[in-house]
């Protein structure tokens, strides 16, 4: 792609300055749009280098195969392949089976925190402004803590020797082990909505607040209960932060990394080394050394998360909010 | 006189008008915030009280409440074991996330206050790029940028960290939208009617009245860099050169391939770690608030 940086006069005539000079004024205002365009070139000059050079690099290594000759002791020679990373990485049963892992955790978590986030928001916005303040500060805590601290937090509350977790729930006669392939998703999926149900909260609390008030208190004189105007006016005005937040929440989780990277640590029969897709490819360029095959297998990471995205924001974003 | 104050006392102004709950959905509202509450704020608890645990009170006591106290001893083990690693850790942080978040903060803010502020050709395409990066998932990038940066053999040294993260198309946006809130372009025009230049422009007008909106960008910028853990992790080879969240990364790691238990130690440590940025946050919160609604719901 190109950047195209060179100025065009300004369209707007110009505003009374002493000296208005026809000619002069125009080359005087393309010097303005030039010397303004400066200002984007540290950045778009980094953007160019970290992001569109990765990207091609990407696209173009994806298509060669590096071959170790003779019996692997050889140097490697790296040859043109085509789409044969592509071929391979579309019958790769490990990369789907970890791929659709992540997406049949995507739909039972993401519907669960956007029902809690909104479900909280409008409790929230039912209460005193003054009181939600507090409240939502004290919520936004799990959302301050990194995201390893987090992981970090629940992985010693799950753990059967430290946690408070597994005694709790042998009170009731259930034997917890958090760890376990059974649980380890819904010990994620916790995980993951701790972290993220302050955040998404905030987003669609600050939507119900732009809601024109006067709205409320006309339903109100006619007779509609708080619940009914939650359900029927507030519902449909957040709509929109509600399908923002849930294509966030969409590509984050298609990515998931670290969470399950660390429970590895505690439990690496259950969480095997492509266990996601994101594991997937830094195992296969970290630990095996196949940077091709793992750039082919992040571009259709890229491609299933973009098309799952816009699928989704084009199914759940019809009507005007 | 008295009638009115208590009134208002009553109906405080900020409940909306015609606002009658019952006492049953009054008690419901309360009862789904405090337990929400409790969720939220639990784990945290249980954190902060086992650091205060020495190593056999962790295993043996109740998880929810102290036991003897060694909070004291337990951060003079996180500060002093393998020589004091975890404070180097702490400074290489530090280091990374003011530096690379500065910088970020001046390049972004030039170039968002430049496509609010100026109609030049190619600017249609330079936001196309920014809103499409939106898109691409950032493990695309892992891969790629990790053969980039061996060519440019940056790869085991700090600039890998601070570098890239100079070029965030996120706070680009943000601070365009910043900008086309905060500076008004009559002020710009008379500016140049009294002959200072467009870079004068900027930092004596523009700049300064951008202050909120780059200190938004900054502690996004500065949190996001503290927080992250996949890029030190893909380019970071040496423990010296190590960030806070790599290092407890590697104790949790530690506890499983051998026999000595980091498990107190990564308790502190995370503890440690979420001091500073929380503190942070807490004091900074209209600034990251107005940071996250400004780049969802515009």
């Amino acid at each position: 792609m190109s950047l195209d940086l060179k100025p065009k006069p300004l369209t707007t005539p110009p505003a009374d300055r002493g000296r208005d000079v026809r000619s002069s004024g125009a080359r005087w205002r393309r010097t303005v749009a030039l010397k303004g365009a400066s200002f984007t070139v540290p950045f778009f000059a980094g953007f160019v280098l970290f992001t569109v050079v990765p990207v091609i690099m990407a696209l173009s290594k994806s298509l060669y195969t590096a071959k170790s000759s003779g019996l692997g002791f050889g140097a490697k020679t790296v040859s043109f392949s085509g789409f044969e990373n592509f071929d391979r990485a579309l019958h790769d049963v490990k990369f789907w089976g970890s791929l659709w892992r992540v997406a049949l955790f995507a739909i039972v978590v993401i519907p669960l925190i956007q029902a809690t986030s909104l479900t909280l928001a409008l409790l929230l916005d039912s209460v005193r402004r003054r009181v939600a303040g507090k409240l939502r500060i004290a919520m936004l805590v799990p959302y301050m803590s990194p995201g390893i601290v987090a992981t970090l937090i629940w992985i010693y509350l799950y753990s059967p020797a430290v946690g408070p977790l597994t005694p709790f729930f042998e009170l009731f006669g259930i034997d917890a082990n958090f760890y376990s392939s059974r649980l380890i998703w819904v010990s994620v999926g916790n995980l993951m909505a701790w972290g993220s149900i302050g955040f998404n909260m905030l987003i669609v609390y600050g939507a119900l607040q732009a809601v024109p008030r006067d709205i409320f208190d006309s339903a109100r004189v006619d007779g509609a209960s708080e619940w009914r105007i939650a359900w029927s006016i507030k519902v449909p005005y957040v709509r929109r932060s509600l399908v923002l937040v849930s294509v966030l929440g969409i590509i984050g989780t298609l990515q998931i990394f670290s969470e399950p990277l660390l429970f590895r640590s505690m439990t690496p029969e259950t969480v095997t080394k492509d266990f996601t897709p994101i594991m997937t490819i830094y195992n296969q360029a970290f630990a095996v050394g196949d940077f091709n095959y793992a750039a082919a297998l992040s571009i259709v990471l890229a491609l299933v998360v973009g098309l799952i995205s816009a699928v989704f924001y084009k199914l759940t974003n019809k009507a005007p909010a | 006189m008295t009638t009115i104050t208590a009134r208002r006392h009553r109906h405080d102004d900020d409940l909306p008008a015609g606002h009658h709950p019952s006492k049953l959905s009054r008690t419901l509202v309360w009862t789904g915030l405090v337990l929400f509450l409790i969720y939220s704020i639990a784990p945290v608890w249980f954190l902060i009280v086992s650091a205060t645990k020495d190593q056999r009170d962790l295993y043996t006591t109740n998880g929810l409440w102290f036991a003897d106290f060694h909070l004291l001893d337990n951060t003079r083990d996180l500060f002093t074991y393998h020589d004091g690693i975890f404070l180097r850790w702490m400074a290489n942080t530090l280091l990374y996330g003011v530096a690379g978040t500065v910088g970020m903060t001046v390049i972004c803010v030039a170039c968002g206050y430049a496509l609010a502020m100026y109609r030049f050709r190619g600017r249609g395409i330079l936001m196309g790029c920014i809103i499409g990066s939106f898109l691409i998932p950032g493990a695309l990038l892992t891969i790629p940028s990790f053969l980039l940066y061996s060519r440019l053999h940056i790869v085991d040294t700090p600039w890998a960290i601070i570098v890239p993260h100079f070029f965030s198309a996120f706070s680009v946006y943000l601070a365009k939208v910043y900008a086309e809130g905060a500076v008004p372009p009559e002020l710009l025009e008379a500016a140049r009617v009294d002959g200072a230049g467009e870079y004068r422009a900027f930092f004596t007008i523009g700049a300064r009245l951008m202050t909120t909106g780059s200190a938004t960008i900054f502690l996004l910028g500065f949190v996001g860099s503290w927080n992250s853990f996949f890029g030190p992790l893909v380019f970071l080879r040496g423990e010296q050169k190590w960030t806070i969240m790599l290092g407890l990364y590697s104790w949790l790691n530690i506890k499983v391939d051998q026999s000595v238990d980091l498990t107190g130690l990564v308790i502190v440590g995370a503890i440690v770690s979420l001091i500073p940025i929380v503190a942070l946050m807490l004091s900074m919160q209209r600034f990251w608030r107005s940071g996250i609604t400004l780049g969802s719901l515009k």
